[in-house]
């Protein structure tokens, strides 16, 4: 697809996640508007997969895990967007009985999630987990995940990074979105990730960077991903975003990690965000 | 009633004939250690089915969500190390991953309770049941004997959805017949009686099958129920055995809060009340020592169940 036209999907999704948040006054909209570009790309470009027939189990498609459940936003919108449920679903997100939880679950059987999240670190296990299936099943198709930066604090992650490595789990392409912050402030005030990229490497994988708002850098990281899968290790992909994404006034703090913007900040916000594509 | 031993083993080996028998008669069931394949005795279907084996490593948090992750693709993951790390210290990954989520993973448990003996308290977990029971979609199974975790084991790979099958170290009679049918949440009536039920699991059932012959000596009538699924629950089987007896002593190795005991006082409570004992540990946690020592310093032997039953039928 055209980066133009993943652009327009992009902005589209932002108006989404922002008109979710500020419907319900709660939710995460920073790192949703952050990642809104990268879950774009994935879903109308990148992945192997039929929205329309959704199995849990993804044979000979390839499999996303959200570990950052938080940002159920921008999933969520771009699920809809790619035909996995209707738009209108959308204006149900957090309010009671309905399939778009706060967090994502499989319980109310929302189409595109194989896996509850929102307790962080878990996802990373999950995927391999799945990524090891699908090669016993001769499955030759590809596992994603993304997870956050102040997520990597959580132990979990690095003992699956380790038995990753170890087990040669080489058809995994995990994300990290290095925006920098979370909830107290700045990852490196809060607890430093020291040098990300080493520890990944000295962990044993492939290490990528891109730029999380560059379409064509990011196109061209995610092929090179997968041209890295069957080498023996699995890839990891270090992407640089900017929380809250699109929104200035949202941008350059942790401030909107887990804030609803009120009526007059909405209007604010989507005067800087394009409708393209009709708002649910 | 005469029960015949059979012979005398540990549960654990149960798990681990049963695993090894459902590496040969079913391919979608894949087995994950974390560094105790010989304790687990998972050594046999890790040398038939080196491909659907997993060693994960002392990792055991990783191991869950593996498992997890190993259901989407249509296997079915059993998991293997002792009690405690099967759940006190997986217990976040294992509500999220496995229980919300509704996986097809089977937590299968080994060296639980006191009767792990000589490593003493940081492994004697007791807390277990009450944890995994109170998960939604959580199966609770405490098998008896040797041929009942073999059972059991292998009937859980036929069941859609998470299961904690919790077994032991300790070298105990074989009474469970080897061709016995294994019904999950079907509790097996071992003895009718008419003046006091005793519902027990796992190790506790042969301690109760010993108190009980010291009660028929006694002129005591017992009922006795092996509760082999704490969740779900066999209700009818207490109610139809309590409205008889009017009185019911519960045992278990495990905490008195949360376990067992106190699952049928609360089906009692509701339907039928009724006066109860509980023959548990009391809040308390173990130390080292043999198994047999501990079962008795802790009041989890036979002479604590036949003690608990003099008291409940006083309060007929």
């Amino acid at each position: 697809m055209e980066t133009s036209q993943l652009s327009n999907i992009a902005s589209q999704v932002r108006r989404d996640i922002v008109r979710m948040v500020a419907g319900v006054n709660s939710g995460h909209p920073g790192g949703s508007l952050g990642c809104a570009d990268f879950l774009t790309l994935l879903y109308f470009d990148v992945m192997k997969h039929d929205p329309k027939n959704f199995t849990m189990d993804g044979a000979h498609e390839d499999l996303f895990f959200l570990s950052n459940g938080h940002i159920s936003p921008v999933w969520y919108s771009v699920l809809a967007r790619v035909g996995y449920f209707t738009i209108e679903e959308l204006g149900t997100f957090r309010k009671l009985s309905t399939r778009l939880q706060g967090h994502p679950s499989t319980d109310k059987k929302l189409p595109g999630i194989r896996m509850a999240s929102g307790s962080l670190g878990q996802g990373l296990s999950v995927a391999v987990g799945a990524a090891q299936v699908k090669k016993l099943n001769n499955d030759a198709s590809y596992v994603y995940t993304l997870h956050g930066d102040g997520e990597l604090q959580e132990g979990q992650i690095w003992e699956a990074a380790m038995y990753a490595a170890a087990n040669k789990v080489d058809n995994i392409i995990a994300t990290i979105d290095f925006n920098g912050r979370q909830i107290d402030g700045d990852v490196e005030q809060v607890l430093s990730l020291g040098n990300l990229h080493q520890k990944w490497q000295a962990f044993g994988w492939i290490v990528l960077e891109m730029d999380g708002h560059n379409l064509t850098d990011m196109k061209n990281t995610m092929l090179k991903a997968q041209s890295h899968c069957g080498e023996g290790k699995p890839v990891v992909i270090i992407m640089k975003t900017e929380m809250g994404q699109g929104v200035d006034f949202m941008m350059g703090s942790h401030k909107w990690h887990g804030v609803a913007p009120n009526a007059e900040q909405l209007e604010k916000a989507l005067s800087q965000l394009e409708e393209t594509l009709g708002d649910y | 009633m005469e029960f015949e031993i059979l012979g005398n083993k540990d549960t654990r080996s149960g798990f681990g004939e049963g695993l090894a028998e459902l590496g040969r008669t079913n391919e979608n069931v894949v087995a994950l250690c974390a560094d105790l394949t010989g304790s687990l005795k998972m050594d046999a279907f890790q040398k038939e089915n080196p491909e659907r084996f997993f060693q994960v490593g002392i990792a055991e948090a990783n191991m869950i969500g593996l498992a997890a992750g190993m259901t989407i693709g249509g296997k079915i993951p059993y998991t293997g190390t002792f009690a405690n790390f099967s759940t006190g210290r997986v217990y976040d990954q294992i509500r999220q991953s496995v229980a919300y989520s509704q996986k097809n993973v089977k937590i299968c448990a080994s060296h639980a309770g006191l009767t792990l003996g000589e490593d003493g308290a940081t492994h004697q977990i007791l807390e277990d049941i009450g944890m995994m029971k109170m998960l939604p979609n959580m199966t609770v199974i405490v098998p008896a004997d040797f041929n009942q975790t073999k059972q059991a084991t292998i009937a859980i790979a036929e069941h859609q959805g998470p299961v904690y099958l919790r077994f032991g170290r300790p070298v105990m009679p074989i009474f469970v017949k080897p061709d016995a049918k294994f019904t999950i949440g079907k509790a097996d009536i071992l003895q009718e009686g008419t003046d006091v039920t005793i519902i027990a699991c796992g190790h506790l059932v042969w301690k109760s099958i010993e108190a009980a012959k010291v009660l028929a000596e006694k002129g005591v009538s017992v009922e006795l129920i092996n509760m082999h699924t704490i969740k779900p629950l066999d209700e009818e089987a207490i109610l139809k055995s309590v409205s008889k007896t009017k009185c019911v002593v519960t045992a278990e190795e495990h905490m008195i809060l949360g376990g067992l005991g106190e699952s049928v006082a609360q089906v009692l409570a509701r339907k039928l009340p009724s006066p109860q004992e509980f023959v548990a540990v009391n809040d308390t946690f173990g130390e080292s020592g043999t198994p047999m020592e501990l079962m008795t310093k802790y009041g989890i032997d036979s002479q604590n169940v036949v003690d608990a039953v003099l008291k409940v039928l006083k309060r007929k």
